[in-house]
């Protein structure tokens, strides 16, 4: 079994290992390490980017035969990826994208119809009556190459995951409106900066302690000559009467419809709510993963809680918990609308959108 | 209650004040003399300084009356709307509860409007000698007959100067506050006449700092960096220096906490009146009444009062003008400074012990309580309660950038009870675990909505959402008589400077002064609606945030 040619590495088959697991080591190295709190070295949008490229990397150079090896190699990385950082889900919904499209392309190779297995009915449960006889096996010549494009297709997606929302911004946003965010989040503020172009609003930003990240928001927003206030999450609620739309970002769409957003989200969210103001949420489909959030243990993550309490406080720090959690939890009903690069959405929707990104055998990977 | 109000028209300089009674709604007409002849025979007793500034205020009277009578003849035959005069001296002097005739002249009245409409017959010149012919009925009858037509030349065009217009009296509700001049920066002339007060008082007004966002422009803004005191000049002989000393505290923060602020001003003013001799030909009550106003603006200027230390200014201006007039001085002293010490146990010491005992009904053991900054008196309330051997635990929420909570944190460590802390937007991370919400009120208003430091709100609001009850304590000696539905209309904005941040090396908003459309608001105070509250606890008893009224007019009754 020959090594298929690949044109964008011309070293020997040895060295193109090495430099395969080299290039996984330092990205899970970067995962590891972007942790901290302040966010990831690297927003969401460019992990998943760099995920998927390693992922056509490992399409690329690993040894397979059928479409079956690749799956548990992909599997395996993918695997090995999401343990160096469970709280950054892109690496792992990308991974599932890739899996879909591995399984997507081997039916077409065998010449199936993309419809046989997408998902599992009551239907097909009680006719099926046991396990898919797919199994993968059959090896197609060009399932490589194709295996690769349609890889190379999800990656210009990708591309324009921000831009495909920012267009949408004019539809969302009238004149004279005071639409509130809270933190720092690459998509909303390209989002505000389209819509800025042609009409005149008023932002207030939240500034989200401890890290703050609404500072660099705010900056970035007032260059764009965007009317910005800064307030302290202390004042969310006191200022939500004025506001009339809120837009935020969030790190993770679950399964259900609700969000993992940064510390603060569900306060702004319930506010919102008291006012019947309209709370949309900007979100790339990237974002979106087959988690559901009935896990408590595992669904949030803590970090020094040197910002909260710094050490200058010594005395009485020994002596009191402190917490740092960076995620919150929105439940579904609170949220009015999700803007993807694929338009908009109602929560109760997402599920839906769900089947057609991710195979259901793979959601655990 | 008393009004005041020049009316213009026929008898231009004559004087009428509107008194209503509070209760019976009846309104009486007096008139007095022309510009206070009486008065000045009871002020030419004054010392010299003061009768310059009746001189003054005459002068200024006779020149608008010279001002009134050109007018008059140039738009006689114009349809002119009228103004109705403006009836504010300017706050934020409290609403005065004094007697009648110590406040019956008029001097630092609002100017005097131009008449109008033909129908009236000027008479340029003052004539006293009209008034004994009329009597009150047919007075008041004239007087609603002008306003109606008044009101009727108003409508077709309004105003366009800084000076308001008021309804006529009689239409208002007799208990209309004044607006306080400090929500009123966006007024000009507002803020102008403020200026001028505080000239003749000899206090230096204290300017606004940095880029106001626009839904707040109509309240101050000052830095802490520049306290009022650096304008005074040294030695100041108009404020006391405890005052002074009290103004820079207010204002740097290092004084701070609704209850801290009343107690360190009861005990500024006890000075003051240690320090105090009557001059000469005055009355105790009259003149130290007087000597405080300027304190108080001076103190206002450092920082707007807040509702407890405006009631306890209520209660002191009352005890002193009470003080009857053959009392000797060292005695009146001894009174005032008793009347004051009772003030403070009564009101703030044991209020505080009857709180605790009611709150203490509330905390069972294995609680986790949750509280919110630094309210001293909910601080009382836990360590009370750990000394009666409760056995809970609490978690203290705070916020930036006052980060207030981190002293409630020090001194329950120090108790030995076992804490956690985090910060208000780990919120809904850690309310799952609570059981009683304690929140501390910096006032409580007249329609039930509690006035408490900016996020007591979102915490009703979120504990509420996790049925997790709300439970707020206040002394009864902080409910004030306003009404408010929002945290806009009246609010204290502090120096935005505090917002910024240093991580990791870095100032993000360092030069926000520069980028034009870059505001940051750092709001002082928010107010929760009554349907986030489940109880309030007062020295009274444990109240629904609804019966505050009830409790307000029982209080009024009393005194």
């Amino acid at each position: 079994m020959g090594q298929l040619v690949n044109s964008d590495n011309r070293m020997p088959g040895a060295d193109k290992e090495a430099d395969l697991t080299e290039r996984i080591e330092a990205f899970l190295a970067d995962l590891k390490r972007g942790g901290c709190g302040t966010g990831p070295i690297r927003g969401s949008g460019e992990t998943a980017r760099e995920t998927t490229a390693l992922l056509r990397k490992v399409t690329a150079q690993a040894r397979w035969s059928s479409a079956g090896d690749l799956m548990e190699i992909i599997r395996k990385e993918g695997r090995r990826m999401t343990a160096a950082q469970p709280s950054e889900t892109t690496v792992g919904n990308m991974v599932l994208r890739v899996l879909k499209i591995i399984r997507e392309e081997y039916a077409r190779s065998r010449g199936s119809s993309e419809e046989t297995d997408q998902q599992e009915s009551l239907h097909k449960l009680l006719t099926s009556g046991g396990l898919s006889e797919e199994n993968f096996r059959q090896h197609f010549v060009h399932l490589k190459a194709n295996v690769i494009e349609a890889i190379n297709e999800l990656l210009t997606e990708l591309d324009g995951t921000t831009d495909n929302i920012a267009m949408q911004a004019l539809e969302h946003i009238h004149s004279n409106e005071v639409i509130m965010t809270v933190g720092r989040s690459r998509t909303v503020e390209a989002f505000l900066k389209d819509a800025a172009r042609k009409r005149k609003f008023h932002v207030i930003v939240a500034e989200c302690a401890p890290f703050c990240q609404g500072h660099e928001m705010a900056t970035n927003l007032s260059k764009a000559s965007i009317e910005t206030t800064v307030i302290a999450d202390a004042a969310i609620f006191a200022v939500m009467s004025r506001v009339n739309k809120v837009i935020i970002g969030t790190q993770t769409v679950l399964a259900n419809g609700g969000l993992r957003a940064v510390n603060g989200t569900h306060t702004v969210a319930l506010a919102a709510r008291h006012h019947s103001t309209p709370l949309i949420v900007c979100a790339p489909m990237f974002k979106l993963s087959p988690q559901f959030p009935n896990e408590e243990d595992t669904f949030h993550k803590f970090v020094s809680p040197h910002e909260v309490l710094p050490f200058t406080e010594g005395e009485i720090l020994s002596k009191v918990n402190v917490h740092c959690p960076v995620f919150d939890y929105v439940p579904p009903e609170l949220i009015t609308l999700f803007i993807s690069n694929i338009g908009g959405n109602a929560p109760s929707y997402i599920y839906r959108l769900m089947s057609e990104l991710y195979h259901p055998e793979d959601h655990d990977l | 209650m008393k009004r005041e109000s020049i009316v213009p028209a026929a008898c231009a300089a004559v004087t009428y004040t509107v008194l209503c009674h509070p209760h019976h709604h009846t309104v009486f007409i007096v008139l007095t003399d022309g510009p206070g002849n009486k008065d000045d025979i009871t002020r030419s007793k004054n010392e010299g300084k003061e009768l310059s500034k009746e001189e003054k205020q005459r002068l200024r009277k006779q020149k608008k009356q010279q001002k009134k009578q050109k007018e008059r003849k140039n738009e006689k035959s114009e349809t002119e709307k009228e103004k109705t005069p403006v009836s504010l001296l300017p706050p934020p002097r409290p609403v005065a509860t004094q007697k009648a005739p110590s406040a019956l002249p008029a001097p630092a009245s609002a100017p005097i409007p131009v008449p109008a409409s033909a129908p009236f017959h000027s008479s340029p010149a003052p004539s006293p000698a009209d008034k004994p012919a009329k009597s009150k009925a047919e007075l008041k009858a004239e007087r609603r007959a002008r306003q109606e037509t008044d009101r009727a030349a108003k409508q077709p065009g309004s105003s366009s100067s800084g000076i308001k217009t008021k309804v006529p009296l009689s239409e208002l509700n007799p208990v209309v506050k004044r607006l306080p001049e400090h929500v009123q920066v966006d007024d000009p002339a507002v803020v102008k006449r403020l200026a001028k007060k505080l000239e003749r008082q000899q206090i230096p007004l204290r300017s606004d700092y940095g880029y106001k966002v626009s839904l707040f422009s109509h309240l101050h803004q000052y830095s802490r960096k520049a306290p009022l005191t650096q304008q005074l000049s040294i030695p100041s002989t108009v404020i006391h220096p405890s005052i002074v000393r009290l103004g820079l505290q207010y204002s740097q923060g290092i004084v701070a906490g609704s209850n801290a602020r009343s107690v360190a001003l009861l005990h500024a003013f006890k000075q003051v009146i240690r320090d105090y001799t009557t001059p000469p030909n005055e009355e105790l009550s009259r003149d130290l009444v007087n000597k405080l106003k300027p304190y108080i603006s001076f103190l206002n200027q450092c920082r707007p009062l807040s509702a407890s230390m405006g009631n306890a200014i209520k209660y002191i201006k009352k005890e002193i003008s009470n003080i009857p007039s053959q009392c000797k001085e060292e005695e009146a002293k001894t009174k005032l400074l008793t009347c004051i010490d009772r003030y403070i146990e009564e009101k703030i010491v044991l209020a505080a012990k009857a709180i605790s005992k009611y709150a203490i009904e509330k905390i069972s053991d294995g609680d986790v309580i949750l509280v919110y900054g630094c309210s001293s008196l909910v601080n009382n309330i836990l360590c009370e309660a750990f000394e009666k051997s409760r056995k809970f635990r609490v978690i203290v929420v705070d916020s930036r950038p006052r980060l207030e909570g981190r002293e409630a944190l020090r001194r329950l460590v120090q108790r030995g009870i076992s804490c956690t802390y985090v910060l208000i937007s780990a919120l809904s991370y850690i309310l799952p675990e609570v059981s009683k919400v304690f929140l501390g009120a910096h006032a409580l208003l007249a329609n039930g909505y509690v006035m408490s430091r900016v996020g007591t709100s979102q915490i009703a609001l979120v504990a509420r959402t996790f049925n997790v009850p709300v439970l707020v304590c206040c002394e009864t000696y902080k409910f004030c008589e306003k009404v408010q539905t929002d945290s806009f209309v009246s609010n204290e904005l502090d120096d935005p400077d505090d917002l910024m941040v240093t991580r990791k090396g870095k100032t993000q908003l360092e030069n926000w002064q520069d980028v034009s459309s870059l505001g940051l608001l750092n709001l002082v105070y928010d107010v929760t609606p009554p349907d986030f509250v489940d109880l309030v606890i007062t020295d009274l008893g444990m109240i629904p945030c609804t019966s505050v009224p009830v409790v307000l007019r029982v209080k009024n009754l009393d005194q």
